[in-house]
């Protein structure tokens, strides 16, 4: 609570930061979509990480978790990406699957 | 809460009676719905994202006016929905009641607006002839995964509206304290993150320049 206290007061200048950051990242994306630089496949993990990045500075700072004892963190965050990246186990049949359509 | 956590520091968490997390249950709670509520999101992005991958001839009907400048502002409005939550969340914590019901009824505001936007979106595709089973572009995959995937994300903005418009009432009438805020507002920055998959995975990745 003591740490929480101490973010009240210099928290709103942060908040409007990340929400620039986050506005950077979205210009940044839509940006790499009008552009069309890339193929798919590439354009699908660029914006993956993008995004990734993105949900971190919401989790951290608007969620608020970059603010949480320890314990909290380790018990979701861990936990959380462990069964997303279970999912993605069969992404890569997806890339098989394009190979193998007769063209 | 702050009084009950000074008198648990003492104790160790080896006796009990302690809170590990030291945050209450309610949020605990919060959290715990948001992770499994991750993991039904997640397995309809990446569903959504192998049959996108997996097709060539996969539909490019968001062209970039004004599918995707209209997506883009709904981006806009969402990210800045959450700033206005984090701001009346601060609020609540100084006890500024007036400040926080205002601050609550922009993000609402900011959600109701994106339902509109995106509804005339929906009704935009549906007028084009893209049903769950159908769309005159090929793949018939695409509407059932497109609108499977929306639906559910415009349906928690809606609920969060409806949650936030409760809690606000609950704060004007003193019912609803500072820990009641935050935890609406880690449900709504949930539904804003999902938005931040939802976007680049189906609007971006689907942009046609025409």
């Amino acid at each position: 609570m003591s740490i929480e206290n101490a973010h009240a007061g210099a928290g709103n200048r942060l908040f409007v930061s990340v929400w620039v950051y986050l506005l950077i990242l979205t210009a940044i994306e839509v940006i790499l979509a009008y552009l069309q630089l890339f193929r798919t496949e590439v354009m699908l993990l660029i914006l993956m990480v993008l995004s990734a990045i993105k949900a971190g500075l919401i989790i951290a700072y608007f969620m608020h978790l970059r603010f949480e004892k320890p314990s909290l963190i380790l018990s979701i965050m861990p936990a959380g990406m462990l069964v997303i990246a279970l999912l993605f186990a069969f992404f890569p049949d997806s890339f098989r699957v394009l190979e193998l359509r007769p063209q | 809460m702050a009084d009950a956590n000074q008198k648990l520091i003492p104790m160790t968490e080896w006796g009990g009676g302690v809170f590990p997390y030291s945050v209450g249950h309610k949020k605990l709670g919060m959290w715990l719905f948001l992770l499994s509520d991750s993991m039904t999101f997640s397995a309809l992005l990446i569903g959504y994202s192998y049959v996108r991958v997996a097709n060539v001839n996969w539909p490019k009907p968001f062209h970039i006016w004004p599918s995707v400048t209209m997506a883009t502002l709904m981006t806009l409005i969402l990210l800045s929905s959450s700033l206005t939550m984090v701001m009346g969340v601060a609020a609540s914590r100084r006890g500024d009641h007036s400040a926080t019901v205002r601050y609550m009824l922009l993000t609402m505001l900011g959600g109701v607006g994106f339902i509109l936007l995106h509804s005339n979106e929906w009704l935009g595709l549906i007028r084009e002839g893209v049903r769950l089973w159908e769309n005159p572009w090929g793949v018939p995959l695409f509407g059932a995964t497109f609108f499977a995937l929306t639906g559910l994300h415009m349906a928690h903005v809606a609920s969060g509206v409806i949650y936030l418009g409760v809690i606000a009432s609950g704060v004007r009438s003193k019912r609803f304290g500072p820990e009641h805020v935050e935890i609406s507002g880690l449900y709504w920055h949930f539904v804003d993150l999902v938005w931040m998959f939802i976007f680049p995975m189906v609007y971006l990745l689907s942009a046609s320049r025409q």
